[in-house]
């Protein structure tokens, strides 16, 4: 889950990394009321989960409280590269003498921690990486060692800081490992980091992701969920503990497993081809159960999707046999009745799948054709998903 | 012959007595696995009773570590089915004991966690220079060698024994794929996980079947995100002579989105699959459209 800048602010203040005052808003009294109490010059910032806020004029300068309200209310409501700004953090000002970039995140690829540093930050880190790469420091280092003081002068060192800057920039990677470290983050990243007009260096804009898997151990962490910007099917399903992710299409997918959904969306999306462009609807993976009531509640949600116009349900049986399967289908069309309106093409394969063929056409629901293999199934879905468009 | 795993293998399963061990030991056994016993350090001294693949019972004996399960049953192979907050201790626990391959199904542990085992596994080196345990996992489907033993939960009745080698990020994917191939047969066929860290890695497994003489063709299936498929199809071109078909899932993911594993995201223009398909293009790798136009390149290579 990445966080908003004003959520990576609060988690850096708890860790001791040094940050200016920062409160978020909603409306623009609260803005007003913030930068009161902030006091003297403030900055009105968009909080959004996408770059290029600054270039879109979500970002602005206010020299009294009066400023930062105005400020405010035109920020707010925003549309930022598709996302409406529903809040901006007033924080208060400085004087930049100097800016940096720092971050740690996940090494995929050497399955360690790589932290990043550059004496030339506040700019697109991407565009300096591939124009300069000789500007960013790239240190990787063990995850269970983290950032030592070794390390972190290490890193003050190969970004060509001078040695009287070595402690206190170390001092503040430590800080920054500690946040990256407690709370279970992919990616910690503060562009800029600053040295201010008094030589103090302060994180002045942060970014923060942080991995769901390790919810069960950073309770704080279910309060940094953002349920208003959250997809209503998303959160839906979410509650049912379904995993759906909603795309822009027709034909609604279910599937067991995550390479198997992601696969049957491609192959929708190719026999769509062939029927004007229809595109898979949804994502989503049942796992390996497919009982009735998962089903069920599968079916619910992408049913809930008024875009959807068929739904293919693509299923191997491995552990769980196709019978077990079709039973899940036929039961589940029971408890949904009349809700359940669009065609649905079926295709099992694997375990027990004469079985599961048969209880599907002995139900004979009118609803339900079945497929022998997952190319025919996702042409099906396609094509009757173009047909119920074209009688619209 | 086959890679990682064979009937000599000395299987012990972590966290035997659970809901899913019970379930998957049970198929293990079916499938031929030589399992020695299990490990749960609160029920140790007790056993657990099972079948064979012959259907005769078998008290499998619950150890207190897997240390001692390896040194009272000469366990070589560990299978870990422990819930995710307590799978990086089940971990340390197999890889300071010295195991030789542990293979973690567990879905959902923190990606710190992976990335601090996977670490200490990597620095604890043998005689030889290289790591004493190989991970493979976590979430994974594990490996199996049909007709002679599983490690994992793919489902052992698919397919027999055959020239096919296979290595996979996705579960069902494989299994749709040893499906589509069943005829043939697989000499060993691994879910290496779709996790952001995991041990084994496609070019691991490709170096393996390289060098397994039984193996004469391999599948590769990737998905989005990373790019372990790019390096791969790097070693690809320098290292592997047999022919290799390929597939990759996700064309139609959308960027910023994680499609159900973990690791399986794009962000930006980094680990679409189309960059996938390219490298491996490239590097002299049939890829197939959909899983069926794979497993149709593959015969193929068997036609001649």
């Amino acid at each position: 889950m990445d966080l908003y800048e004003y959520q990576a602010r609060d988690l850096f203040e708890a860790h001791g990394v040094p940050v200016l005052a920062g409160i978020v808003a909603q409306t623009p009294e609260e803005a007003k009321a913030a930068a009161e109490q902030i006091g003297g010059t403030v900055v009105v910032k968009a909080q959004v989960k996408v770059g290029g806020r600054g270039k879109a004029g979500g970002v602005k300068l206010a020299k009294s409280a009066d400023e930062a309200y105005e400020h405010a209310q035109a920020i707010l409501g925003m549309d930022i590269k598709g996302h409406t700004v529903s809040r901006v953090m007033i924080a208060q000002g400085a004087e930049i003498a100097e800016e940096y970039y720092f971050s740690i995140l996940l090494d995929r690829a050497n399955r360690n921690y790589l932290a990043m540093c550059s004496k030339e930050g506040g700019v697109e880190i991407e565009q300096l990486a591939e124009e300069r790469p000789e500007a960013l420091a790239r240190v990787n280092f063990d995850p269970n060692t983290g950032v030592t003081a070794e390390v972190a002068k290490d890193i003050a060192q190969q970004a060509g800081f001078p040695a009287e800057q070595h402690e206190e920039l170390a001092q503040v990677f430590q800080q920054l490992w500690t946040v990256f470290s407690e709370e279970d983050a992919t990616l910690v990243e503060v562009n800029p980091l600053v040295k201010t007009g008094e030589g103090k260096i302060i994180a002045l804009d942060g970014k923060v992701t942080v991995d769901e898997n390790a919810d069960f151990r950073n309770p704080a962490h279910a309060d940094l969920v953002d349920e208003s910007a959250e997809d209503p099917l998303e959160a839906k399903a979410k509650a049912n503990d379904l995993n759906y992710v909603k795309l822009d299409g027709q034909v609604g997918i279910i599937g067991n497993g995550a390479g198997l959904v992601m696969s049957t969306l491609d192959v929708v999306a190719y026999a769509g081809e062939a029927h004007d462009g229809v595109k898979p609807a949804n994502f989503l993976d049942i796992g390996g159960g497919a009982s009735a009531e998962v089903m069920a509640n599968g079916l619910d949600v992408i049913l809930g999707d008024d875009q959807v116009e068929s739904v293919f349900v693509n299923v191997f049986g491995g552990i769980t046999s196709c019978d077990a399967v079709a039973n899940g289908i036929v039961k589940a069309l029971e408890i949904l009745g009349d809700t359940a309106t669009k065609p649905l093409v079926v295709r099992l394969d694997g375990n027990n799948v004469e079985e599961g063929r048969r209880i599907l056409a002995e139900a004979n629901h009118p609803l339900v054709t079945t497929a022998d293999t997952m190319d025919a199934g996702a042409d099906k879905a396609a094509e009757l998903a173009n047909s119920a468009l074209a009688n619209k | 012959m086959s890679i990682y795993l064979n009937k000599d293998s000395k299987v012990i399963v972590q966290g035997i007595t659970g809901g899913e061990g019970t379930k998957h030991t049970r198929l293990m056994l079916k499938a031929g696995t030589n399992i020695v016993g299990g490990v749960n350090a609160r029920k140790a001294g007790t056993t657990v009773e099972h079948q064979d693949k012959d259907g005769n019972d078998v008290e499998l004996p619950v150890f207190g570590s897997v240390s001692e399960a390896m040194e009272k049953s000469g366990a070589d192979v560990s299978v870990a089915f422990v819930p995710p907050k307590f799978a990086k201790d089940a971990a340390i626990e197999a890889i300071e004991a010295g195991i030789g391959l542990l293979v973690v199904i567990t879905e959902g542990i923190p990606v710190q966690d992976s990335a601090e085992f996977y670490n200490l596994a990597a620095q604890k080196t043998g005689p030889d220079g290289k790591p004493v345990t190989r991970i493979i996992g976590p979430n994974c489907p594990g490996v199996i060698t049909p007709g002679e033993a599983l490690a994992g939960i793919t489902p052992a009745n698919i397919t027999e024994s055959g020239p096919i080698g296979l290595v996979s990020k996705s579960g069902t994917l494989t299994y749709q794929m040893m499906y589509e191939l069943r005829d043939i047969g697989f000499s060993t066929s691994i879910g290496i996980g779709g996790d952001p860290v995991i041990g084994t890695t496609h070019i691991d497994a490709l170096e393996a079947f390289e060098n397994d003489p039984e193996t004469k063709a391999i599948v590769m299936i990737g998905e989005i995100g990373g790019d372990a498929e790019e390096r791969a199809a790097e070693y690809i071109k320098a290292n592997v002579t047999k022919p290799v078909v390929g597939y990759v899932a996700g064309f139609t993911a959308p960027e910023g989105k994680t499609m159900g594993h973990a690791g399986a995201i794009v962000s930006g223009s980094s680990g679409t699959a189309d960059a996938k398909k390219e490298a491996l293009e490239a590097a002299g790798v049939k890829v197939g459209k959909t899983p069926s136009e794979t497993a149709e390149l593959l015969r193929e290579v068997f036609k001649g």
